[in-house]
């Protein structure tokens, strides 16, 4: 297990290298990340030439993207072009906030539509059974801003009509959180909107795979028996049936992790929360690779490590699988 | 390993099927009965997708709606009230009323947006309709190589889906539409296509790898057909199922990207309307005109919804372990 593991992290670390290094280039070749410093009112030529030198973008690009390579594991992701100041202080922070929303998001997703998948399975061709399906469609076909923005024009509807102001539509606290458990509970009541944003897909599609592997169990001969031996239908279905169930709908929530991490980019610049996504987005839009690699190797190695955890949870909850 | 992670899933919608749909022993076997021994009418594979399709009553709603658009919005300026920069300041700042045909009301310069989301949803159904069908051609070419001659092609394919898993592609996407997107709407639609067809590819290349040693095949290539005459004569219409379904698939997923792009700024840019630009331009008023965030986005939902539930019909029509009732 502990070698299958290993080899896993081995095999992802040149694929994420490899996707840095593209990505490195793309930026690169694709505009002049010194353009900002150009608008400066004071700034010479030969100051830009200087800066050029001082950051060796006159090197050859794979030059450069060895250099940053090289300062890896010294701990740390370099500076920013322009500004000599370290890019991972600010990574570590917008990374905690995103984490706050993602998880966030990720568990509320799978407690719904574990609940969700299980009663339509249950109830199959019911009333609830088509009403969640085609919410479930509704899920599929509703761009994750869009929902959000609905969201937002709710509840700015509500708060201009009656003056009430249910939600906060933007940032991660009030201008006075407090600390301890009031702390807690703004960033919750901030986050509410964005989480529910980010969950709705993921609980349409994370239901879809309860429903097919519950409908897939409660069908099997061990409930008939369980059935047949006179045990309580309560005890059926949470203790026989969904416990199965459960395994693909894990597998499926852990590999589904980079979406929700994507779907943070697009999220957090809805509600100008300060966290990976807006700071991807904001990074694009200076043209400096540094961050946005930096960004990539943080996510990639994220991704790899819930495919991982996937993969073990998948062989602990189903015994019969086996790693070499 | 990799082939437990996936689970089968019946009624789902998203899971790419890897199983062919249409696979095609029905056509030969009903060919074969004379229908007088067995007391069954006998019917082409295309009747019985046809009578399928035609029962789903939801995928049929769709169907009709999804025409209705396409019609009006390639006919945006014959159907269109107004023209989409068409300025009223009689008019300015109106919901959404029947009165003058503002359906979907007006905004703070009085243009009708009603007409507005008619031409942007001709952009985006161009955009969409360009990344599917250029997709789908990379998908299934690349696929049908890579499942027929395995080696290297299939290789590096495997290896490109590696990178696709490890990497967001919204965030390879962003990287790409904000560089080499230009706002301009083909470019646009490129760069979608070039990211969406590794789901197809694998598909089409799943399917060939047990098609290929079918007996057809093998009696093909012992009568001298030639490789790309076994490919796309011979194994491609038995793979037509999947790749349909997943066409519109990407189609619903190319609305909302490029919508996703677009409202973020790196998509179509905002003199050409699009879905994703109204929405976004109607953001930044939602206190007061709510219904220029709404309305474009109702539609973005609708078009999306429609083509998901034909989509959704066609999987029923073309899956021949579902039975008719």
């Amino acid at each position: 297990m502990l070698t299958y593991a290993l080899r896993r992290l081995l095999i992802s670390i040149p694929i994420i290298l490899l996707a840095t290094f593209l990505i490195f280039m793309a930026v690169s070749v694709s505009g002049d990340p010194l353009a900002d410093l150009r608008q400066l009112p004071n700034i010479t030529q030969e100051q830009i030439d200087n800066v050029r030198e001082a950051r060796g973008l006159n090197d050859p690009l794979p030059v450069q993207y060895l250099r940053w390579l090289e300062q890896i594991p010294q701990g740390g992701f370099g500076e920013y072009l322009i500004s000599p100041r370290p890019i991972w202080p600010d990574l570590r922070r917008v990374l905690g906030n995103t984490l706050q929303l993602v998880i966030a998001a990720e568990v509320l997703a799978f407690i719904l539509a574990v609940a969700l998948g299980a009663l339509s399975a249950k109830r199959q061709y019911s009333v609830f059974d088509y009403t969640t399906t085609t919410l479930s469609f509704f899920g599929y076909s509703m761009p994750s801003f869009l929902f959000a923005l609905f969201l937002q024009v709710i509840v700015v509807q509500i708060f201009v009509r009656t003056g009430v102001r249910i939600f906060p539509i933007g940032n991660l606290s009030s201008a006075n959180p407090g600390t301890g458990i009031a702390f807690v509970l703004d960033r919750m009541w901030h986050l509410a909107l964005p989480i529910a944003s980010l969950a709705i897909f993921s609980v349409a599609s994370y239901s879809r795979y309860m429903r097919a592997s519950m409908l897939e169990v409660i069908h099997s001969d061990y409930v008939r028996t369980a059935r047949a031996k006179g045990l309580p239908e309560r005890t059926i279905t949470i203790r026989h049936s969904m416990r199965n169930a459960l395994i693909p709908t894990v597998t499926v929530a852990a590999l589904s992790f980079g979406t929700l991490l994507a779907g943070a980019i697009v999220i957090e610049t809805v509600f100008g929360l300060d966290g990976m996504g807006r700071y991807f987005f904001q990074q694009i839009g200076r043209r400096d690779p540094y961050p946005i690699i930096g960004w990539l190797t943080i996510v990639g190695v994220i991704i790899v490590v819930f495919n991982l955890i996937a993969d073990i949870l998948y062989g602990y909850l189903d015994p019969r699988i086996r790693y070499e | 390993m990799s082939e437990h992670r996936t689970p089968r899933n019946e009624h789902g919608i998203a899971g790419p099927q890897d199983q062919p749909l249409g696979a095609g022993s029905t056509l030969s076997e009903a060919d074969e009965l004379p229908s007088d021994v067995i007391d069954v009418e006998a019917r082409t594979q295309w009747q019985m997708f046809r009578r399928k399709f035609l029962r789903h009553k939801l995928a049929m709603g769709s169907l009709v709606f999804l025409v209705v658009v396409v019609i009006s919005a390639f006919n945006a300026e014959t159907i269109a009230p107004y023209a989409y920069d068409e300025v009223n300041v009689i008019e300015a700042s109106s919901p959404p009323k029947l009165e003058g045909l503002h359906l979907f009301g007006t905004d703070q310069l009085g243009r009708d947006y009603f007409s507005r989301v008619l031409f942007g949803t001709r952009t985006s159904l161009r955009v969409a309709g360009v990344v599917a069908v250029l997709s789908t051609l990379i998908g299934t070419v690349l696929g049908a190589v890579a499942g027929f001659y395995r080696g290297w092609i299939d290789a590096i394919l495997m290896r490109f889906t590696d990178l696709v898993i490890i990497i967001p592609a919204l965030a390879v996407l962003i990287v790409a539409a904000s560089f080499f997107g230009q706002g301009q709407p083909l470019r646009i639609a490129v760069i979608l296509a070039l990211l969406l067809w590794t789901s197809l590819a694998r598909i089409v290349r799943g399917v060939f790898l047990s098609l290929r040693e079918k007996e057809y095949v093998q009696a093909a290539r012992a009568s001298g057909a030639s490789d790309l005459r076994i490919m796309f004569r011979h194994m491609l219409p038995n793979t037509i199922g999947p790749i349909v379904v997943n066409m519109t698939l990407v189609l619903a997923a190319a609305i909302i990207i490029e919508a996703t792009l677009s409202f973020l700024g790196i998509g179509v840019n905002p003199p050409t309307p699009a879905l994703g630009v109204l929405i976004n331009d109607g953001r930044s008023s939602m206190q007061t005109l709510w219904w220029l965030t709404i309305m474009p986005g109702l539609a973005l939902v609708a078009i999306a919804l429609a083509i998901n539930f034909v989509g959704d019909g066609l999987r029923d029509a073309l899956d021949p372990t579902q039975q008719e009732h």
